[in-house]
């Protein structure tokens, strides 16, 4: 029999015994809606715990830095018997340009004075006068009297898509414009140190006052080599203060650069770009300053970001192979997706056994209607229809009550999450702390995965029936009445 | 669309044997009988009740499978088929007429004769045309949507009678057709498969009405207690 035919009749059927049938398929949707209200929720719960820490930036970072000493295979720390490779700007081009790379920028943290721009205060006593600090852009830049606060802060330049990062979904104000605007965003201590009222700062001036560090050039290179008396083929540098007027864009509760993304905390952030336009001094610079080489054209340390968690172990390697060390966070995310599998089971094998129990419901529906259909089977025989011909029958009504149930389950189960959800937002928002989430997630693959689950079951469960059917003796079945 | 008339088959019947185990006791309602049907005949198989009519019948339609002996149709021995070779042949060689009519009550006239067809995978655009010519044939046209239920005992045996020819079967197999009907619609049914004989199909017939077969048969088999008992040639005049 054909196909299309066996589809014909199998759904015939079932609408003649169409209460019976109903309550199997209404069975078998609990059993399915069961089986995804349990699978949902763990797999809401890794995306909701996944998404937490992707945008904490934990677990999709590599933090790459070059020195004399090595990590050798089995973890431990060895000195290098070549000079260390350069984390320069080649350095960073060549790991931008591995394809799971999304990007690639240099840690860089410097601690500066951060004041008003009308009322600055300097509470450092050996920073210089204030007269005698000039603006980058060579203006003076005002300062004000000296303050009883504290306000030494440590700043951290941030690259643009560190806007996804959870520290910011709650910003009051706006992000950085462009990588390189002279913008600032304020840890809410640090405005509170500014401003009894934080808020009233967006769109105000701050100044920055830090140590530049820059490179001198010929005559001046050369006098103060011979000042010091230091060889004259060493690059010189001089470290100067700085001050630079940024603008306050936005006003943060949390610390956004904690974690690998920032390593540290910080008060202030401006953006990277910017960051690196005012050459400040950074520590690992102070640290090793007194080297002979002290890879003067160097980044302290790179970041590096790639696509999914996942590739963060095959890029390390490559890093590695170029010579750098580094440092993620890859074994507590193997470890979460492993809770994550074995929750998954767990929450699978609950949910399957209301499944395993509508089961039972289609077995005892086929053979009920085995019992009733027993003349007409043996009718169908008489005409000309063979066992495999029965049994297919029997299965594809099987098969029926399975796809039905199982879609009906499926569009019962997300209610089900979305009605929880709607609850779970109700009370997160109560709890001021939390930000409202979706704990409950029905994936595609899921919905289609519990419908092609319930079929398979449901052919399994008329495995039995359809057999019992298809060895019907024909004479036998004629004379039941 | 005109239902393509086949050559009838022949059936050749050696030391058939059924038996049935009741028990301790083993009944044989089909006993050593041997006979044989040439194409195109009208043979009427008579007999009492529980002579053993219908277990040789079914035998025959290959609804059941012999204990002893072999039943050929149309040159092929039956007893050797398999399950899957039978079901083939009730759909191609056979067309089989019940006491009962045993038309499946959930489908409409047209869909019981159409059933023959799906089984034997005939295309959909064909399937329908011939289950309305069938049905046209035996004068049931203008009930092709009704459900069986909704039609009397003579026209449930005629929609019967259409389903069992659909397939262009060799040999028609009626068993007691016209045991639930007057002796008008009887008639009736029995001039149908009359009309289907002359048109070369081989027709046996399982009847205890005596009259009806001498009235329609070419010859006769007589079974009593499974044991055939009396094969005149020629109907007497």
């Amino acid at each position: 029999m054909k196909t299309v035919d066996l589809v014909e009749l199998a759904a015939r059927n079932l609408r003649e015994s169409v209460l019976r049938n109903s309550l199997t398929t209404v069975g078998i949707s609990v059993g399915v809606a069961s089986l995804v209200a349990m699978l949902s929720l763990g797999i809401g719960l890794q995306h909701l715990a996944s998404s937490r820490l992707a945008k904490s930036g934990l677990f999709d970072s590599i933090y790459v830095t070059s020195g004399r000493r090595v990590q050798g295979p089995n973890g431990r720390w060895e000195r290098r018997k070549a000079p260390p490779p350069p984390l320069d700007e080649p350095a960073r081009q060549k790991m931008a340009s591995f394809s799971e790379v999304s990007e690639v920028y240099p840690d860089i943290r410097f601690p500066a004075e951060v004041k008003l721009d009308a009322a600055a205060k300097v509470q450092d006593p050996a920073a210089p006068k204030p007269n005698a600090a000039k603006s980058e852009s060579g203006e003076p830049v005002e300062s004000g009297e000296r303050g009883s606060g504290r306000d030494f802060q440590l700043i951290s330049g941030l690259p643009m898509s560190a806007r996804q990062l959870e520290t910011f979904d709650n910003m009051k104000g706006k992000f950085f414009s462009a990588p390189d605007a002279a913008e600032v965003i304020l840890q809410s201590d640090e405005a509170r140190s500014l401003s009894d009222k934080p808020e009233d700062l967006l769109g105000k001036d701050v100044v920055i006052r830090y140590a530049s560090r820059h490179l001198l050039k010929d005559d001046a290179a050369n006098s103060a080599a011979s000042e010091f008396g230091a060889a004259s083929e060493l690059s010189v540098y001089a470290v100067t203060p700085v001050e630079r007027k940024l603008r306050v864009v936005g006003l943060v509760e949390s610390k956004a650069d904690a974690g690998i993304r920032g390593a540290g905390s910080a008060g202030a952030y401006v953006p990277v770009v910017l960051a690196q336009q005012l050459e400040p001094m950074q520590a690992t610079q102070v640290r090793l300053a007194g080297d002979r080489d002290p890879m003067s054209n160097s980044y302290q340390a790179l970041i590096v970001r790639v696509d999914r968690s996942g590739q963060v172990e095959p890029v390390e390697d490559k890093i590695k192979q170029l010579g750098y060390n580094t440092f993620s966070l890859l074994d507590a995310t193997r470890s979460l997706r492993r809770f994550f599998a074995i929750l998954d089971l767990f929450l699978g094998i609950f949910g399957s056994l209301a499944l395993a129990v509508a089961s039972l419901g289609i077995i005892n529906t086929l053979v009920m209607s085995i019992l009733e259909r027993r003349r007409e089977i043996g009718i169908m025989k008489a005409i000309g229809a063979s066992d495999g011909d029965v049994q297919k029958l029997f299965f594809a009504e099987a098969g029926a009550m399975g796809v039905f149930g199982g879609t009906l389950g499926v569009l019962l189960g997300w209610m089900i999450g979305r009605v929880i959800n709607f609850g779970t937002r109700i009370y997160m928002q109560r709890q001021q702390q939390f930000t409202p989430d979706d704990v409950w997630l029905v994936p595609l693959w899921l919905g289609l995965g519990a419908i092609g689950f319930s079929l398979l079951v449901s052919l399994v469960a008329g495995l039995y029936p359809a057999a019992r059917a298809a060895r019907l003796d024909p004479v036998q079945a004629l004379r039941y009445d | 669309m005109h239902i393509e008339a086949k050559k009838g088959a022949d059936i050749q019947a050696q030391k058939l044997c059924r038996s049935y185990r009741m028990g301790q006791s083993e009944i044989r309602a089909v006993n050593d009988v041997s006979f044989s049907i040439n194409s195109g005949e009208f043979v009427a198989l008579l007999g009492t009740s529980g002579s053993g009519k219908s277990s040789l019948l079914n035998l025959i339609a290959g609804l059941d499978t012999p204990t002893g002996g072999s039943v050929a149709v149309a040159g092929r021995d039956l007893a050797r088929m398999s399950r899957e070779e039978l079901a083939r042949y009730r759909r191609s060689t056979v067309g089989m007429v019940f006491q009962a009519f045993n038309l499946v009550a959930a489908m409409t006239v047209l869909e019981n004769v159409e059933l023959p067809m799906r089984f034997a995978e005939v295309a959909r655009d064909q399937r329908l045309s011939r289950a309305r010519t069938a049905l046209e044939r035996v004068g049931l046209g203008h009930r092709v949507d009704h459900r069986p239920a909704e039609l009397s005992g003579g026209e449930q045996q005629r929609a019967s009678l259409a389903r069992a020819l659909v397939n262009s079967p060799q040999l028609l197999l009626a068993d007691e057709p016209t045991g639930n009907l007057d002796s008008r619609t009887g008639s009736e049914i029995m001039d149908l498969i009359h009309r289907i004989n002359s048109e070369g199909t081989t027709v046996l017939m399982v009847t205890h009405e005596r009259p009806l077969a001498e009235r329609y048969a070419s010859r006769f088999i007589f079974l009593r207690d499974g044991k055939l008992v009396e094969d005149p040639s020629k109907v007497p005049a």
